[in-house]
C-alpha cells in the first residue's frame, strides 16, 4: 500500500516471508506450550519430567528465534555472534551446580543437628 | 551516513563458515544484510540474555543448596475456577496470552513490509493489548501471593528463597513486558500516522523513520516471549 506522497522510492532490506510460515509456527508454539502444561497436569516425575520440560523449552525457543526473530534468514556471521555467547552461560551453570552441591553438603553437615 | 542503504545481491557472497570469515574480515561492516539498528537490538538482547541468565542461575543455585524443601509451584499457582481445582492454570493462561501476542507481532512485521498501514497498526495494538493483559494477570498473581504471605525473605510454603527468586525474576520480566507495551504503542502510532511512509524523523532524532522499526520493536517483543519460555519451564514447571 504505497503512500501517494512517498518521496524517492527507498529500497529497504526487509524480511518478506509468507504469512503461512508464521501461522504454522504459531500453531506449533501453542501445541508445545500445551504439552508442557500437560507434563505438570499429569504429575510426571523424575527423568521424564525434566527431559520433557527441557525438550519443549528448547523447541519453543528455537522456533521463536529462528522464525519469529528471522534468525534463520540472517547471515551466519550474525547468527554465530549472537547465539554462541549464551552457550557460555552453560559453563557458568556447571560451575554453580558444583558450588550449590558443596553448599548443600556443608549445610547438611554443620547445620543439621541444631536445626539450621 | 546512517541512512545509507544496504546492498542487495547477497548471492555473490560466500556462505557457510567461509562466509562467516569473509564477513568478519571484510571492510566497513561485519554484519552484511542487517542494518545497524537491527544489529544493535540483537546485541542489546544478547546482554539482556545474560541478565536473565544470571537471575535463573542464582535461582538454580539457591534452590539446589537449600536444605528446606522447595514450594511446589504447581500448587502455589493453582486456582479454583468454578469449583474445579486447576494446578498452575493462571501461568498456563499467561503463557498462551504471551504466545498469541508474539504471533500477532510477527504478522504485524509482515504487514509492515507490505506497507499495509492499517493492518500493521491494528496488529501492533492487539499485541500491546495482549501484553497489557499479561501484566494485569501478573499483578493479580503478585497480589494473590503477597496476600497469602509470600515475602522476599519468607513464605508459608517452604524454602525462604522462593519469594526472592519469584519477585526478582517475574518482576524484571514484567518490567520488560511493560516497556515493550509502551514501545509498541509509540511505534503503532507512528505507523498509523504514516510517518514511515513519509520517512518523517522521530521526536528525538534526525534519522528518517522507516518500516524496519516495526521489525526491531518486534525483535524486542519476541525476546520478552522467549525469556518467558525459559521462566515458564525452569521456574514454574520444574
Amino acid at each position: 500500500m504505497a503512500h501517494a506522497s512517498t518521496p524517492a522510492p527507498i529500497v529497504e532490506e526487509g524480511q518478506q516471508h509468507p504469512i503461512r510460515t508464521y501461522l504454522v509456527v504459531w500453531g506449533w508454539l501453542f501445541v508445545l506450550s500445551f504439552f508442557s502444561y500437560l507434563v505438570d497436569y499429569f504429575h510426571l516425575q523424575g527423568f521424564l519430567r525434566w527431559s520433557l520440560i527441557l525438550l519443549f523449552m528448547m523447541l519453543k525457543a528455537g522456533l521463536i528465534v529462528a522464525v519469529f526473530m528471522h534468525m534463520r534468514w540472517e547471515r551466519l556471521a550474525l547468527t554465530y555472534a549472537i547465539l554462541i555467547p549464551p552457550v557460555l552461560v552453560l559453563v557458568f551453570a556447571a560451575l554453580m551446580v558444583l558450588e550449590a552441591d558443596y553448599t548443600l553438603l556443608t549445610r547438611q553437615t554443620f547445620l543439621g543437628r541444631e536445626g539450621g | 551516513m546512517d541512512t545509507a542503504q544496504l546492498q542487495h545481491g547477497t548471492t555473490t557472497r560466500p556462505s557457510g563458515w567461509r562466509g562467516v570469515i569473509a564477513d568478519w574480515s571484510s571492510d566497513q561492516r561485519s554484519f552484511k544484510g542487517a542494518s545497524w539498528g537491527k544489529v544493535m537490538m540483537w546485541i542489546f538482547l544478547l546482554s539482556d540474555t545474560f541478565i536473565f541468565g544470571c537471575f535463573l542461575l542464582s535461582y538454580m543455585t539457591v534452590r539446589m543448596s537449600t536444605t528446606v524443601p522447595w514450594p511446589n509451584p504447581s500448587e502455589v499457582f493453582a486456582l479454583e475456577i468454578g469449583g474445579v481445582h486447576l494446578p498452575l492454570i493462571l501461568i498456563a493462561i499467561m503463557t498462551f496470552v504471551l504466545i498469541s501476542s508474539s504471533g500477532t507481532m510477527a504478522m504485524a512485521v509482515n504487514y509492515a513490509y507490505r506497507r499495509d498501514r492499517r493492518k500493521t497498526a491494528a496488529l501492533m495494538l492487539l499485541t500491546a493489548l495482549f501484553g497489557a493483559l499479561f501484566v494485569g494477570m501478573q499483578a493479580f498473581e503478585w497480589s494473590k501471593l503477597i496476600h497469602e504471605g509470600v515475602r522476599p525473605w519468607d513464605n508459608p510454603f517452604g524454602a525462604a528463597q522462593f519469594g526472592a527468586a519469584f519477585f526478582t525474576i517475574t518482576g524484571f520480566h514484567g518490567t520488560h513486558v511493560t516497556i515493550g507495551v509502551i514501545i509498541l504503542l509509540v511505534v503503532a502510532r507512528k505507523v498509523w500516522r504514516g510517518e514511515f511512509d513519509d520517512q518523517r524523523p522521530g521526536f528525538l532524532t534526525g534519522r528518517r523513520g522507516r518500516y524496519e522499526m516495526v521489525e526491531i520493536a518486534g525483535l524486542y517483543w519476541h525476546f520478552v516471549d522467549l525469556v518467558w519460555v525459559f521462566i515458564f519451564a525452569l521456574f514454574y514447571l520444574w
